[in-house]
């Protein structure tokens, strides 16, 4: 039995999982329309792979993961693409974003697929089936688990610790998941066991969820996965946090568990590797729970991609709702369209009414009384980080660890005088890095600019060198030439510099309001490109410059290479 | 609208009113004593303070209801009022409270951004400013000595007249630390000051109920956990450690901790005034510094100084070094390497 | 007396020879502050402060030559920044720069352009592409709007785009004050 440590800090807020934790998960039906964002990930938008009119299969992949931290997207269903554009996504922002938009056509017929023999399936090429099942963490931040689990296994993982900790209130995915499908988890777990190859292998779950402990155990029997009842306090799901009270080890200040030898995944997303290791499947669908003022909370498996309006109608919404909570009430996101879809990260669906969740006092100026201090898990002393903040002072922020700060919420949660601090802490972290953005762009330009300073020196120098040695070989052929003749070069020498530059600038001058005469007639005859009769030789040269210009007008508009075009 | 969205149930005016709650024993202990000249002193000083925040809410363009509601001004008027002695001139108290709250309140930003103890700021106003009137100190009851009425303490209260010609000196005297004081002074052994009437076990009769009733009402806001141990402990420690020093280096001119413990506002400074949290450190080791230092500055001027207490000034003191306290003490953050 | 003059002329030579020596020792090179001031301005080399670059401003505001208010890129906060680090007092911006705008990337269109290079010659920072008598095109992400290679064209076929706020670039707001009356 390992020895259980704690972390600082942490809150005890009202639960409310039993509305939805008791029915057994059931599948939502099919919705009419499905959204699919190409960011539903951490790291580089996934670039699509279709247009809009095409027929896509079941399990098929819509878009494919770009870069080395990216993941892919795949069609939830057989269907047509409608559109390949902008449209809401969940977000803070509220900005649009590229989108899949698929009409399913209830067929749900299957791409090929097959299970896949993982032990026989060399490391790499089992990551690459990963990405390209586009599996991303699922406790919500939704990390590509290809790049998560590609360390080798010589870095020395000696502990691999699942999260089924699920702290937040109202949230019960992780709860009837581990309760329904223990057995499919620990064949996830297996997979991960098999990359990392790590000494122990932890389950932390927390201990108000005594059926799903009871049932991992039983799944866990004789494989060597330990599970343990961590004590019920938020936030525990913290993976920092989970981490320290399954094995007393802290991850670094700004640094990752890898770097003390931990890899930590959600049980939800060992699930997924299960999905694709054993039947094939890519990440089309997740477990939501649907709850707060609604007839009948439970949890629901949805396809990735449906709207909220869907899981509202099953759920059977009650009078006084205004909006939804996705996520929990301590770090979710309110919205108020029903039209945003289900992402990978979407794990609860909270619909909001004023009974639920009272409006908060105003708030009133800090009186340093330090709860916040008290319970916050990473240990820092949010009155002055909400100080620093408050006066845009960021660089004492920095200096003061905000970048430690997980955003939990406990805080706020805490906070007499109710201070949104957790806002100020969004705030001052999106606008130092905003700076940091502005300061690499400044580096960038400062460089290039003395660099074509550089550049404009050596031209000249360049030029200066040439005209020294043309004169010198005209030295030495007057040298060869005729006496008489030496008087007249040095004069002309004198000459020479001094009518240079306008000599130089008349013809360029004459070429350019040549062109402009031309470019006026371009435009006059309907911008004829007067491509032809042109010999092969030429036209395979337009062709060239037409893709080099292609390549550079890409480069330089790098989010617009939409497939619109 | 962001997360979170729920929030636990406790609000600054809470906070506030707790404080308050506590303090009634101790109110109830001096009506006792002292009769109920207390009642009509927090009463003045309750009503100056509230219209004085309001003034200077309004002059400050701040909204006025939020932060009357709020309770903070009360509570200074409650704690400025308990600091001075019970039957003190209406003017007394009234330009006490106005100047806690107005100046050492409002003129540093209000609610929250105050560097000093309001109410200690006041009280450092009025000794400074009326030695006279803050060293006379009512005559507990069961002494034998002449008491004062309701009406006539009202009397005094509102007009200065005592009734028949009684000077101030027949109903009132000098508090048991001064008394210890002064009769040191003359040369006496602190045993034989000790047995003077005016003295009971632990500390001045009367005073030393008080100061029990301030230590209950300080394990009412440790058990509701409005208050931390850390403050309180550290300041009777460090107040009872260098009174301990003293008197076992010198027993014939310095009393027992024990006394200083019992005697003066000490017990209300521990749970009451350090316990301040917009005037004391945020951080858990500041914590331990700060009252350490006024349990120290404390006795020092408790036994050195010219004032009869030296709580007020202690607190002062330390308040000055709150922010560099704040700034060498910053912890450890989760995950940090230990420096070096 | 005669201790007393020994003293202080002791003293007076043992401190000179320390400052003489500190002076050596602790000798900068070059000028620190042009650094400093330059690492603040934004870089976009676009000479709106009549200076032909950032690093000749930064030069000139050492040598006490330039206001800090003559960079529109870099913002009030730029100004402010300045200001603390010279400590000097903030100055708006004044009545012969220019206001600053939303930060933009220039952008050609291609069907007029002539390919005359005159703008490749004006981009300070090597942003556009092309040669002689090919359409030039700009990198949006090297570009620094300084708009410089706006005037030289002679074909005005150079427009400044703003920039659109995206979910990259998107910022939290600063959480509205509920008690303080919004100015």
């Amino acid at each position: 039995m390992t020895t259980l440590h704690t972390f600082h800090g942490g809150v005890h807020p009202p639960q409310h999982k039993q509305e939805s934790s008791e029915s057994a998960i059931a599948q939502a039906p099919l919705p009419s329309r499905l959204v699919l964002p190409l960011q539903q990930h951490i790291g580089a938008q996934a670039k699509p792979l279709v247009r809009a009119g095409d027929q896509v299969l079941k399990g098929q992949m819509l878009a494919r993961a770009e870069g080395m931290v990216s993941a892919a997207i795949h069609a939830p269903t057989s269907g047509t693409v409608v559109a390949v554009d902008l449209h809401a996504v969940p977000h803070p922002s509220g900005l649009p974003e590229l989108c899949i938009t698929l009409a399913p056509d209830g067929e749900e017929r299957w791409v090929e697929h097959a299970p896949l023999d993982y032990r026989a399936l060399p490391r790499d090429q089992l990551l690459t089936r990963l990405r390209d099942a586009g599996i991303v963490g699922l406790g919500g931040a939704t990390f590509p688990t290809h790049v998560k689990l590609n360390i080798g296994e010589t870095a020395g993982i000696h502990t691999l610790v699942l999260n089924g900790a699920e702290c937040e209130p109202w949230i019960t995915t992780d709860d009837r998941l581990m309760r329904e499908r223990a057995a499919e988890i620990v064949q996830g777990i297996e997979v991960m066991r098999h990359l990392l190859n790590p000494a122990a292998t932890l389950v932390g779950i927390e201990d108000n969820k005594p059926q799903a402990i009871a049932a991992m155990q039983q799944a866990c029997a004789n494989t060597g996965i330990e599970v343990i009842a961590v004590p019920t306090l938020y936030p525990t799901g913290g993976e920092k946090q989970l981490i320290k009270i399954l094995t007393g080890k802290e991850v670094p200040s700004g640094g990752r568990p890898l770097n003390i030898g931990i890899v930590c995944s959600n049980v939800a997303t060992a699930y997924s590797v299960h999905r694709l290791v054993n039947h094939g499947e890519p990440m089309i669908s997740r477990l939501v729970t649907v709850t707060g003022n609604v007839k009948t909370p439970r949890n629901y498996e949805v396809l990735i991609g449906t709207p909220i309006a869907e899981l509202e109608k099953l759920a059977g919404v009650l009078p006084g709702s205004d909006g939804y909570i996705l996520g929990g009430p301590m770090m979710g996101l309110y919205v108020s369209n029903s039209e945003l879809p289900v992402v990978k990260s979407s794990n609860c669906i909270i619909v909001k009414s004023r009974a639920l969740f009272p409006p908060l006092p105003p708030a009133l100026p800090c009186i340093r009384c330090t709860r916040c201090a008290a319970v916050c898990p990473a240990e820092l002393q949010p009155q002055d980080l909400y100080w620093f903040a408050r006066a845009r002072d960021f660089g004492k922020a920095q200096k003061f660890h905000l970048f430690d700060c997980i955003e939990c919420g406990a805080c706020s949660y805490v906070c007499p005088s109710n201070i949104p601090l957790v806002q100020y802490y969004r705030f001052a972290k999106s606008e130092i890095l905003a700076i940091e953005r502005d300061k690499e762009a400044a580096n960038l330009a400062r460089e290039r600019h003395e660099f074509h300073q550089l550049r404009l020196e050596r031209d000249k120098q360049e030029k200066a060198e040439k005209l020294a040695q043309k004169e010198k070989a005209a030295l030495a052929a007057k040298a060869a030439a005729p006496a008489p003749a030496q008087a007249a070069t040095t004069e002309a020498k004198a000459n020479d510099s001094a009518q240079q530059l306008p000599a130089q600038q008349l013809p360029a001058q004459q070429l350019i309001e040549a062109a402009i005469a031309r470019a006026k007639e371009q435009a006059a005859t309907a911008r004829a490109k007067n491509t032809e009769a042109l010999t092969p030789q030429q036209q395979a040269d337009i062709a060239e410059i037409e893709a080099r210009r292609a390549k550079v007008r890409e480069m330089s508009h790098p989010d617009a290479d939409s497939p619109k075009e | 609208m962001f997360s979170p969205f729920i929030s636990q149930a406790t609000s600054v005016r809470a906070i506030m009113f707790k404080v308050m709650l506590a303090l009634l024993p101790a109110i109830a202990v001096y009506v006792w004593y002292y009769g109920p000249a207390i009642l009509v002193s927090i009463t003045l000083a309750s009503i100056t303070a509230l219209i004085t925040e309001a003034a200077m809410l309004k002059l400050r363009g701040r909204p006025i209801a939020p932060f009357l509601r709020d309770n903070s001004a009360l509570l200074t008027a409650w704690l400025l009022a308990l600091s001075i002695p019970p039957l003190a001139p209406w003017w007394l108290v009234v330009v006490g409270t106005m100047f806690a709250i107005s100046v050492a309140k409002h003129l540093y930003g209000g609610l929250g951004s105050n560097p000093f103890n309001p109410a200690m700021i006041g009280y450092a106003v009025l000794i400074i400013s009326f030695p006279l009137q803050m060293t006379h100190w009512l005559t507990p009851h069961g002494l034998g000595q002449l008491e004062l009425s309701v009406m006539q303490q009202l009397q005094y209260i509102f007009s200065g007249q005592l009734p028949g010609g009684a000077t101030l000196d027949a109903v009132t005297m000098a508090t048991p630390l001064d008394t210890l004081k002064t009769q040191l002074h003359l040369g006496r052994m602190p045993e034989e000051v000790l047995g003077m009437p005016i003295y009971g076990h632990l500390g001045g009769i009367g005073s030393e109920m008080v100061a029990l009733a301030y230590l209950l009402g300080g394990a009412y806001l440790l058990a509701n956990r409005i208050i931390t141990w850390h403050l309180p402990a550290a300041f009777l420690a460090s107040l009872f450690v260098t009174a301990g020093i003293f008197h076992l280096a010198d027993p014939a001119h310095y009393v027992s901790p024990v006394f200083h413990w019992f005697s003066g506002a000490a017990m209300l400074a521990a749970f009451f005034i350090l316990t301040d949290p917009v005037t004391s450190p945020t951080t858990l080791r500041g914590k331990f510094i700060f009252a350490a230092g006024a349990g120290f500055l404390t006795y020092i001027i408790r036994v050195f100084g010219g004032f009869p207490d030296g709580v007020a000034f202690a607190t002062l003191l330390m308040n000055i070094c709150v922010p560099l306290i704040d700034t060498y003490t910053q912890p450890r953050v989760f995950g940090q390497k230990d420096e070096k | 007396m005669l201790i007393a003059i020994y003293v202080m002329s002791g003293l007076a030579v043992l401190l000179g020879a320390v400052l003489g020596f500190s002076a050596i020792k602790f000798k900068v090179e070059g000028n620190p502050l042009v650094d400093k001031i330059d690492a603040i301005l934004p870089q976009t080399q676009c000479g709106q402060c009549s200076y032909p670059g950032c690093k000749p401003y930064a030069q000139a505001i050492a040598a006490g030559e330039a206001d800090i208010n003559r960079c529109p890129p870099g913002g009030e906060e730029g100004i402010r920044k300045l200001a603390d680090l010279l400590g000097r007092e903030f100055k708006p911006f004044g009545g012969d720069t220019a206001a600053p705008k939303p930060k933009s990337v220039a952008f050609i269109d291609e069907n007029t352009c002539i390919g005359c290079t005159l703008c490749i010659q004006a981009c300070p920072v090597d942003a556009i592409v092309g040669a002689a008598k090919q359409m030039h095109t700009i990198v949006a992400a090297e570009c620094t709007g300084c708009e410089l290679c706006v005037a030289p064209c002679p074909v005005d076929c150079i427009s400044m785009e703003p920039l659109p706020q995206t979910m990259q670039n998107w910022k939290w707001q600063y959480p509205v004050y509920a008690l303080t009356p919004v100015k």
